[in-house]
């Protein structure tokens, strides 16, 4: 190794031992942008952090996150409004739904 | 900071702070759902060792695979879950209620009360999350998506709950016992409550730890004190534990009538009958499982220079009695070598050494033989909330 490489090398490992440990915690969750986020966190994020619905994504389609928000609204107790239910469901099967089935007329 | 400051600061609330956290936690199996990946991270609790983060609040932290080299999981190491929020017990106001309709006489423990008012046991065992592996379920189901580190095993010192329970003398008419913790909502829904059968409460092996391998129970792990059900899913382990109710009808609290169940019979009986329905059983007993330690999946592997595959296997209390190693696919498999007998409960390590001839990849599946003959399949079982995964694992290893 050359002696600018190991410089090199040094430096670069000065600089990652440098990068400070960041302390992470839930206020570092970014949902998707898009309509119906702020009810979306607003709502959910009163009982548990955002990233319960990155984790669980994109495997539902649109009938498993309207299940999953009417189960904490009427299991869980969250207080969500009708129209506010709709409008989280909707976002969240927009945001973090699975990827729509190919449609069987898109040419090959 | 005393206990009960760093508590405050460190339960449940939006504050938790993190001493270290790495994002991007590249480790993650990647049958994993893509979300699950991407929100992980590796951070470390207070008191804990970094730990892979599924979700902040409530807290759930799984270990990662390097943790399953130790025969017993450092207290520090030991995964975290909690439906609610983590208590803020102090142990001078900590009091162990019995009561229901079952016992003759109410009793309220202290903690010295407890501790000392008792014959101390051990015992030797894994406690899984129900949903352990959930995250690697094909199709995907909705959940805390954990990848293989949602369990631990350890040596949990105790008392008895059967001591403790005649200690308010047990009536005829006893059938479930109801056991409840500290824990506080997030904010409403359903109480987190769970029973067990009298049997399985009298079963001389279940017991109230305060120690887990000889050191007192870390907060995340259930401070001062959590029930001990070994061979059960640790859904039933219930932590902080403050309050035994001893009952003469099937408990109807939602953890128990909606969830933690499987289909009747899709995993043999439950052995537990009162909460049985036409449709469900109450998940019950760990299945027979296995796991690859070392080298980790994916590692690189030297041609022609021996290499010892090590793992561990358990099942939920009849032992296991073989491992098998296979190095085609299935074709053939040879036994491998196991460790010490840690106890009927607790998990054991095995290792299998070989040479790859590679180059090339090398696939390694492994697969448990229980003492009752029961053998992990090789397809999932499905189930609605992706419950005992147990399928043959098969890792793949690059030989150059």
């Amino acid at each position: 190794m050359s002696r600018e490489s190991m410089i090199a090398c040094a430096l670069l490992a000065a600089c990652c031992a440098a990068l400070p440990l960041h302390a992470a915690d839930e206020s570092d969750i970014r949902l998707a942008p898009g309509a119906g986020l702020v009810e979306t966190q607003s709502s959910c994020a009163i009982c548990h952090s955002l990233d319960y619905i990155v984790m669980n994504s994109p495997f539902l389609d649109a009938a498993g996150w309207q299940k999953v928000v009417t189960k904490m609204i009427t299991v869980m107790g969250a207080p969500i409004t009708p129209d506010n239910a709709a409008i989280i469901a909707r976002y969240l099967a927009t945001n973090y739904g699975r990827d729509p089935a190919p449609s069987a007329t898109t040419p090959p | 900071m005393d206990r009960r400051t760093f508590l405050r600061q460190s339960s449940g609330s939006i504050a938790t702070t993190l001493m270290a956290a790495r994002s991007a936690w590249a480790a993650d199996p990647a049958a994993l759902p893509a979300g699950a990946r991407s929100s992980s991270l590796l951070a470390s609790l207070p008191g804990k060792q970094p730990l892979i983060k599924r979700s902040f609040r409530p807290p759930n932290y799984e270990m990662p695979l390097d943790g399953f080299r130790h025969a017993y999981t450092p207290a520090d190491t030991f995964y975290v879950r909690w439906h609610d929020n983590v208590p803020d017990v102090s142990l001078a106001d900590w009091r162990l209620r019995i009561s229901g309709p079952g016992v003759q006489r109410p009793r309220e423990f202290t903690y010295a009360e407890l501790i000392h008012g008792f014959e101390h046991v051990e015992v030797a065992a894994v406690n899984q999350c129900s949903g352990n592996r959930r995250g690697l379920f094909s199709p995907h189901v909705p959940g805390v998506q954990w990848g293989y580190g949602a369990m631990g095993n350890a040596i949990w010192r105790g008392v008895r709950l059967k001591q403790v329970l005649e200690s308010a003398g047990l009536g005829a008419a006893a059938l479930e016992v109801v056991a409840n913790g500290a824990d506080t909502l997030l904010l409403t829904g359903p109480d987190f409550a769970k029973s067990v059968p009298l049997w399985k409460a009298l079963d001389p092996d279940t017991i109230i730890a305060f120690e887990l391998n000889g050191t007192r129970l870390p907060v995340w792990n259930g401070f001062p004190a959590r029930l001990i059900v070994p061979g059960w899913t640790a859904t039933y382990w219930v932590k902080a534990l403050v309050d035994l109710q001893v009952v003469d009808r099937p408990f109807e609290g939602y953890w128990m009538k909606s969830a933690y169940r499987v289909p009747k019979g899709l995993f043999g009986p439950s052995g537990f009958d009162s909460q049985d329905t036409a449709q469900t059983s109450p998940i019950t007993s760990i299945r027979i499982n296995s796991l690859i330690v070392d080298p980790p999946p994916g590692a690189r592997l030297e041609r022609g220079r021996r290499v010892d595959i090590r793992g561990i296997a358990w099942d939920g209390g009849a032992g296991v009695r073989r491992v098998e190693v296979s190095l085609d696919e299935g074709a053939h498999w040879h036994e491998a070598v196991l460790g010490p007998d840690l106890g009927r409960y607790a998990w054991r390590q095995w290792r299998f050494g070989f040479t790859p001839s590679g180059p090339g990849l090398q696939s390694v599946s492994v697969r448990a033989i229980a003492r009752d003959g029961a053998t992990q399949p090789g397809a999932l079982i499905q189930n609605p909330a992706g419950y005992h995964h147990n399928i043959v694992q098969k890792a793949d290893y690059h030989v150059t």
